[in-house]
This record gives C-alpha cells, sequence and structure tokens, in this order.
C-alpha cells in the first residue's frame, strides 16, 4: 500500500523535476528549520484569516450587488419590507435573510476580519516586545506595517460597503475628515464621493478597493513578508544550544506543515463558529442609510474605534483667517496624530539602531524585561491606543456606569499626556525588578519554601540553586552599556565634526541603558555558592 | 536518527559566540545529542536535552490509539460536512431557534456555523494531533548564515554592475539618456492621471447651498407632510426637511431640526428673530464632521450628536458647550404661510455641516 503511494508520489515528483527542477528548488525549503513557541504562532492567526477572507469574500462577491441605486424591498425580512433603499442594502439583506449560507458566509467574513486585524495588532506588538525587529528584520518590520494600515483601511472599506445606517455614518465621518484637509479637502471629498455626500458613486468605487487594490497589495507584502521568513530564518528564544548562529527546531516537512496546515483548519473552524453563534454586525437592525437619521450608541468595528476616541476627546479647535478655515479639532486627531503614532512605529527600529548603535545581526529573541526602556515605551504606545480607544466608546462606558460623559472626556484630555509617562515609568521599574528576581534566581536558587534552623539557633530558608538550563537561559542575553561621548577635540585641538550628533546619542544611550541590571558572572556565581552552600 | 541529521557536518561548533567569557565546546555526537565539554564556567550553555522518545514511539499500543484517534477526528469531520448539506437542504431557512445566552438565532445558520466549526476544528486538532503523536520529528539544528553576501559574489556582482552600465546604459553623457528616461517615465504615469479629474465634478459653491428657498414648506422628514406651527408642542423636537426633497445629497444638507420653547428662556436675540413664535430650526447636521444630530434634552435644552458629543444649547443660538464641534448649529430664519403651515423664508446663512478650507 504504502510502497504504492511512494511510488506515485515519486513518479509526480519525476513529472515535475523534469520540467522545471523541483527538487532543487525545494532542497533547501524542505527541511527548513523552524523553532517552535506559542508566540509564533500570533503572525500565522493574521495569515490564516486572511485566507478565510478570501475565500468567504469571494462567496460574497457572487451574490453583492455594489450599486447605490435606490430600490424597494421586498424580500423576506418582513420589518423593512417597502422601504426605499440601495442595491447595496438590499442584497446584503438578500444575503443575510434568503439565500441560504449567506448569513453564515457573512458573519465568518466579519469575524475573520475582526479576528485579522487583531491578530496582526498582536503580532506586531509579539515582534516589538522581544526585539524580532532588531537587524536583519527591519525590512520586514516596515512591511508588516504597511500590511497593518492597509489591513485598517480594508476593514474600513469592507464594513462601509453594505450601506447601512450605521456604516453610512462611518462614511460621513470619514467625509468630514476629508474635508477638514487644508487646500485639497473640499476637492478630495467631492472626486472620491463623486459630487456631493452620499451620492452614487462611492459603494462601487469602494467595492473595488475593496475586493480588488487593497487585496492585491495585501497579498504581495505577505508574499514579501513570508519569503522574507524563510529566507532569514525564524527568531528563536535563548536557551540551552540556541545561539545567535544556529535555529533549532522543527522542519518544515512534516511537522511544521502538519502543525501550520491545521492551524489554518482551526482558525477557520472557530471563525465559523463564531459565524454559527455569536451575530456580529446585524445591519437589517440599523436599516439602510439616510443622512438625516443616526442611532446612539453607534460604534465602529473595533480597530477604528482609537480614531473615534480621539475625535471625540478633542478639543474645539478651529482657525479661520483670511477667508480660510483650518479645522484643527479634525485635523490633529483623524489625521495628525494618528500619522505621527503610525510613522513612529514604522520607524522605531531605526531609532533604537541608531541610538544603540548595534549594527550587528540578532536571531535570538530578548525578554522583554531585559529592555526596560523599549518595554516601557512599547507600554506607553499600548496605553495611548488604549486610552484613546476606551474614549471611543466613552458613551457607553457613561451609560453602562452612570458616570458623567464629560468627566470621561475630560479624564481622556488629560490622560492621554499622562497615561502613557506613567505606563512608562511603571513598566521600567516592573522589568527592572523583574531582571533582578532572574539575577537572584542564577545566584541564590529557588526558594524552597524549607525553613531550617541551624545548631546557633539561627533559622535560615533552604534555597534550591537552579537547574544549568535555567542559569544558561537567564544569562544569555547582553547587557549594553551606553554609549561614552569621544572627546569634544581631538589631539590637534580640532573639535569634532558630529559633536552635536554624538552628544545627543550619548544622552539617548544613558536614557536608554543608564537604568540597568547586570547580569551574574561566573565569578559571583562562585562566590556564592562555594562560600556558603545554605543561601 | 541520522535520516534527519541533513546538516550533520555544519554544525560541529555552534555554542561559542562569545556571550559568555569562557569558552564552551558544543559538538553533535552520533545520537543526535549536543554533548558540551564544560570548562570551568557555571553559567555555561548546558547543550541540548537528549531527545526523549514519546511514548507512540516505544510502544506500538500507544501508537495504534493514537493513529485510531486521529483516523476517528478525521471521520467525525466528514459527518459534520456532510451535516452541513444536509442542513442547506432540510433546515427552513427561515426557522428560529432559541438557545439559553445566545436568544434567538437562525437555525440553519446555527446548523452551518456548527457543522462547518466542527468539520474543520476536526481537520484541524486531527493533524496537529498526528503531527504531535505519530510524526518522527527530533529537533534539528540549522546553521544560520549572515545575510550579508560572500565578499566574492559582492565583488563579481559590483564589478558586473559597472561593466554593464558603464559600457551600455549610462554610457558617456550619463544624463543624457538616463536624465530624458526618467523624465518621460514620470510624464507617462503623471499624465493619464489627469483623467482622474472626472472622478467628480469640482466643488464650487455647492456646499454653500441648500434646497431651502423662500416659502418653502418645511415637512416632517419621515412622512413629507407639513408642520402647522400651532401644532408643535413645547419640548418638542421634530426632524423636518424641505417639502419633496427626496434626493439623499440635498437631504444631507437640507435636513433640520424643528424645536418649540418658552420664547422668554431665550437669552440669544438673533436667535429669536429667525424663529417663530417660540419655534426654532436649526440644522441637524453637526458642524464637526457631519453626523446628524440625534439627542434633546429637554431638562437642559441640549442637542448632543450621538458620533462625538457635540452638545449645543438651544436657548443661546445653539452654541457649542462641549465636545469637538467649534461651530454653533446654523439657524434657518423660518415663518408661516397662510394656513399657518411652517415654511422656511430662505436659504442658511452659511454653509452647514463640517468645515471645509474654503469656508472662510
Amino acid at each position: 500500500m504504502s510502497s504504492t503511494v511512494e511510488k506515485a508520489a515519486g513518479g509526480v515528483g519525476n513529472y515535475f523535476d523534469e520540467r522545471v527542477r523541483l527538487a532543487s528548488a525545494s532542497k533547501a525549503l524542505i527541511r527548513k528549520v523552524f523553532p517552535e513557541h506559542w508566540s509564533f504562532l500570533l503572525g500565522e492567526i493574521a495569515l490564516w484569516s486572511f485566507v478565510v477572507l478570501l475565500i468567504t469574500g469571494t462567496w460574497l462577491t457572487f451574490f453583492f450587488k455594489p450599486s447605490m441605486t435606490e430600490v424597494i424591498y421586498d424580500g423576506s425580512y418582513q420589518p423593512l419590507q417597502g422601504v426605499r433603499m440601495s442595491e447595496a442594502y438590499a442584497s446584503t439583506l438578500d444575503i443575510s435573510f434568503d439565500i441560504r449560507g449567506g448569513m453564515i458566509m457573512r458573519q465568518i467574513h466579519h469575524w475573520a476580519a475582526l479576528i485579522f486585524v487583531a491578530a496582526i495588532c498582536i503580532h506586531l506588538l509579539r515582534i516589538f516586545f522581544t526585539g524580532a525587529f532588531r537587524k536583519p528584520r527591519e525590512l520586514n518590520w516596515i512591511i508588516g506595517n504597511v500590511l497593518l494600515t492597509l489591513a485598517l483601511l480594508e476593514g474600513f472599506a469592507g464594513y462601509s460597503l453594505p450601506d447601512d445606517l450605521l456604516s453610512g455614518t462611518g462614511l460621513r465621518i470619514a467625509e468630514g475628515v476629508l474635508l477638514s484637509i487644508p487646500l485639497v479637502g473640499t476637492y478630495a471629498s467631492f472626486f472620491l464621493f463623486g459630487g456631493e455626500f452620499p451620492g452614487e458613486a462611492m459603494v462601487p468605487r469602494l467595492f473595488t478597493i475593496h475586493i480588488l487594490l487593497i487585496p492585491a497589495l495585501i497579498v504581495a507584502l505577505v508574499t514579501v513578508h513570508l519569503l522574507l521568513v524563510f529566507a532569514q530564518k525564524h527568531t528563536q528564544w535563548p536557551g540551552p544550544g540556541k545561539t545567535e548562529k544556529n535555529v533549532i527546531g522543527y522542519p518544515f516537512l512534516p511537522v511544521y506543515i502538519a502543525k501550520t496546515g491545521g492551524f489554518f483548519f482551526i482558525v477557520f473552524g472557530v471563525c465559523a463558529l463564531l459565524g454559527g453563534l455569536a451575530q456580529v454586525n446585524p445591519i437589517w437592525l440599523y436599516g439602510p442609510y439616510n443622512p438625516a437619521q443616526v442611532s446612539a450608541g453607534s460604534q465602529p468595528d473595533w480597530y477604528i474605534g482609537f480614531l473615534e476616541g480621539a475625535l471625540r476627546a478633542m478639543p474645539n479647535w478651529e482657525i479661520t483667517a483670511w477667508g480660510h478655515t483650518l479645522s484643527l479639532n479634525v485635523l490633529i486627531p483623524a489625521l495628525i496624530v494618528p500619522g505621527i503614532f503610525f510613522t513612529l512605529l514604522a520607524l522605531y527600529p531605526f531609532v533604537e539602531q541608531w541610538v544603540t548603535g548595534d549594527k550587528r545581526e540578532h536571531h535570538l529573541l530578548q525578554r522583554p524585561r531585559n529592555v526596560p526602556v523599549r518595554t516601557g515605551l512599547g507600554a506607553a504606545g499600548i496605553t495611548f491606543f488604549g486610552i484613546l480607544w476606551l474614549n471611543g466608546g466613552n458613551d457607553i462606558i457613561a451609560h453602562q456606569f452612570h458616570m458623567s460623559l464629560n468627566s470621561i472626556t475630560w479624564f481622556t484630555r488629560v490622560f492621554i499626556f499622562v497615561g502613557p509617562v506613567a505606563a512608562y515609568l511603571i513598566t521600567k521599574r516592573i522589568c527592572l525588578g523583574l531582571a533582578r528576581r532572574d539575577r537572584d534566581k542564577v545566584l541564590h536558587g529557588r526558594e524552597t519554601g524549607i525553613i531550617r534552623r541551624m545548631p546557633s539557633g539561627e533559622y535560615l530558608e533552604v534555597h534550591e540553586p537552579a537547574p544549568a538550563e535555567e542559569r544558561f537561559a537567564l544569562t544569555a542575553h547582553e547587557v549594553q552599556r551606553p554609549h561614552e561621548l569621544g572627546p569634544a577635540v581631538d589631539e590637534n585641538g580640532i573639535p569634532n565634526p558630529n559633536g552635536r550628533k554624538e552628544k545627543v546619542r550619548a544622552t539617548l544611550s544613558r536614557w536608554y541603558f543608564g537604568d540597568r541590571v547586570e547580569k551574574p558572572t561566573a565569578e559571583e556565581y562562585e562566590a556564592i555558592t562555594s562560600g556558603h552552600d545554605h543561601h | 536518527m541520522s535520516t534527519y541529521d541533513t546538516n550533520g557536518g555544519r554544525h560541529g561548533h555552534d555554542g561559542s559566540d562569545g556571550s559568555h567569557g569562557h569558552a564552551v565546546e558544543v559538538s553533535q555526537t552520533p545520537t543526535g545529542r549536543h554533548a558540551v565539554r564544560l570548562t570551568d564556567d557555571p553559567l555555561a550553555d548546558p547543550g541540548r536535552p537528549p531527545h526523549e522518545p514519546r511514548r507512540t514511539d516505544v510502544s506500538a499500543r500507544a501508537r495504534q490509539r493514537a493513529e485510531r484517534q486521529v483516523a476517528a477526528m478525521f471521520g467525525l469531520s466528514t459527518l459534520a460536512a456532510i451535516g452541513f448539506v444536509v442542513a442547506f437542504v432540510a433546515i427552513d431557512k427561515d426557522a428560529f431557534v432559541s438557545l439559553p445566552l445566545f436568544g434567538e438565532i437562525g437555525a440553519q445558520n446555527l446548523a452551518f456555523g456548527l457543522c462547518l466549526g466542527l468539520s474543520l476544528l476536526l481537520i484541524g486538532t486531527g493533524v496537529i494531533h498526528w503531527s504531535r503523536k505519530l510524526m518522527t520529528s527530533p529537533e534539528i539544528v540549522e546553521q544560520r548564515h549572515s545575510m550579508r553576501s560572500p565578499d566574492p559574489d559582492r565583488e563579481y556582482v559590483a564589478a558586473a554592475v559597472k561593466e554593464g552600465s558603464g559600457e551600455s546604459i549610462v554610457g558617456r553623457r550619463p544624463f543624457l539618456i538616463g536624465g530624458s528616461l526618467v523624465g518621460a517615465l514620470g510624464a507617462a504615469t503623471v499624465a493619464p492621471l489627469i483623467t482622474l479629474r472626472d472622478l467628480g465634478p469640482l466643488p464650487e459653491d455647492k456646499l454653500r447651498h441648500t434646497a431651502w428657498a423662500e416659502q418653502h414648506q418645511i415637512v416632517f422628514e419621515h412622512s413629507n407632510l407639513p408642520i402647522r406651527a400651532a401644532d408643535v408642542p413645547i419640548g418638542a423636537m421634530i426632524t423636518a426637511k424641505p417639502k419633496d426633497v427626496e434626493d439623499l445629497n440635498e437631504l444631507a444638507k437640507a435636513v433640520i431640526l424643528i424645536l418649540r420653547l418658552e420664547p422668554d428662556q431665550v437669552q440669544n436675540a438673533r436667535q429669536l428673530e429667525l424663529g417663530y413664535e417660540g419655534i426654532f430650526a436649526f440644522s441637524k447636521i453637526c458642524t464637526h464632521v457631519g453626523c446628524p444630530i440625534g439627542l434633546y434634552e429637554r431638562e437642559t435644552h441640549h442637542l448632543l450628536c450621538p458620533c462625538h458629543q457635540s452638545t449645543f444649547d438651544v436657548l443661546d443660538g445653539a452654541k457649542v458647550i462641549f465636545g469637538p464641534a467649534a461651530r454653533s448649529l446654523p439657524q434657518l430664519r423660518i415663518t408661516v404661510d397662510d394656513a399657518g403651515y411652517l415654511v422656511a423664508e430662505g436659504d442658511f446663512d452659511q454653509p452647514v455641516g463640517p468645515s471645509f478650507w474654503e469656508r472662510g
């Protein structure tokens, strides 16, 4: 039996090898090593939910009508019968109520989109906090950041398509944001919407953007993203036997391919269960879009919430001068702040590299505690995003917890500055504390909880020495020192032309590495363990 | 074991990256285990632990049981997939079931979700179980190489680029051909973009005018019926529009809120002047980013936009008292016609809705 299979597989392999050099092409790939860790699965969730989106999205295009032509609804959803609406909305109702399997596809698609963006974000945080963006992976970090932006746009374009009251309100806000752009905003809005809002062009245009333009870009960039992971080999956590020069794990064939392939089915399966059990985006409850109506408690999908929160928190600054209006109340929260935030995020590897002066390749991951400043900055970023996101639901919070909406908004206005700083300081302290704990663990071992009474009457807790594997893993990282500032003038009395730059760099470097926990040396270890074995 | 050791020859010394001050020699023994010869460093790399065989590696019974488990998962998955088809054919698409926690949900959708979810999850868990229990796979050590190309390759390519570009591409006058080509490519790319001009009409003064005109009747937004001034109760908020305006573009600008207040409570002279006997008409479109203003607090006389919570005081010319909106809601001058129905006395005296650069 198995020999027949092998023979057949060999035959197929031979056929292709003689035509496309299959063996040579797959030689490097087939036993490629992939290290294992749960955190390496986060990117796979993003990848596989994207595949789920492609599959369910293709299905939906067979039935969705991207048109804003008005029709009278006569489908099987009773409450809206006889109501005037766009074909886009009517066909979404048909998908939901009259086409068998339509509802499950719509809901899987929407759930997968929510999971897609969430997985990208958590994957990004994993890369950030473990230093996996360091050389040679900076380019892949940039690609990942572009993918995140594309995913946000793609999600927004997608949930705007049904032309229901909620999504239309979202588009109205987007139009208001476009209008706030100086000089070209009004034109941009008229060109995008094909005239005045809402017009009849937006849904068909968004459709092309949503099903062709952005997905094509995402597919292309994901391909490069993965090729780079293959070419550069995956990073790994430090541990026994693991170095910067090797990669230890399981081979692509069969283990990795089985696990990741199986994982695709699990991601798809979870999306399907959610689609069957948990209602998402019930557009039939919102009604067709009408610019005169709105429902209280309107909320965008989660990943747009931070923009919503920023818009809500911003004070009402507007400048009118020389016949022009500059809407800082819209421009700053909707475009400038997110623009700066995402730019800083994308450029972070280069900033860190410049500060640390570290141009070496890195393949061993860092534990967040061993890089306290970076971890603190990450926590600050999460806090910043999180506060804005929460403020995006300030009306819901006020309603649920019987709080004053105005106080929540004021809290946000203050905390958006205080919160990230506090998060940075607290996180940095926690990191240093944890690093000290690691140091203690190496030098003094584990507290056993056993108290021993010494002949002298003294009580001592028995410590169990850490095993060699743990001692190594806890000391495998590098503790970097701040940059030393060179002499301001050289021996000939000529000032260093890069003096000011060097100074900035030295200051930043001191900030980065000034507070640090030295790792134990072998001498310290020997001194402690040989001196007295009980402590 | 040796069948997996494809890189055997290449990782003889992979522990000595110098992160510790002491030399550690790691080498691979024929069993695939790293043998570490410790010098005197107590913090040195102890090497990979030996490969521990799994139960399925040593016990034929465990192995057979795992095989049965995997096959059972695949079998159940097939059953769930068949269940999906059954649900498509047999369940009425309009039938509902009531579930605790989940409430009323469509029966067919629920069956689809459960069957599809189960069939996929069982394939996934089956394959992963298979890989964990049965696929023979000790860890493999692969060597990394710097991403930088080896020097001879770099030199070869550098020379080739120099030779190739020097002779054929750039020539002796590099800017003549090169520069003109860049220019041509740029022009050829940019020129067709002019066609995007016709994506939409120019804004002109479209944002400055609405459908309102003198004597245009004010009607209920939902029914298109006229509003008699005498019938508007104190404390009411009515969403209204110009009579017979159905076009969404026009509606998006022209929709108004009709409010009736005690005239002596209103502190704003201009507001009183534009209103009619305590009835006032404000643009419903928020001056922030254009959401319709949906909430009216009768007690405080505040209008609240549900999108970003801009709050307007209707006792004082709909001025902004909280939130991100910068400007008061434009007010429409109204009166009544001969029959006592509300009509506009003209268009708004300023653009409604969000600000824009040319607004001034």
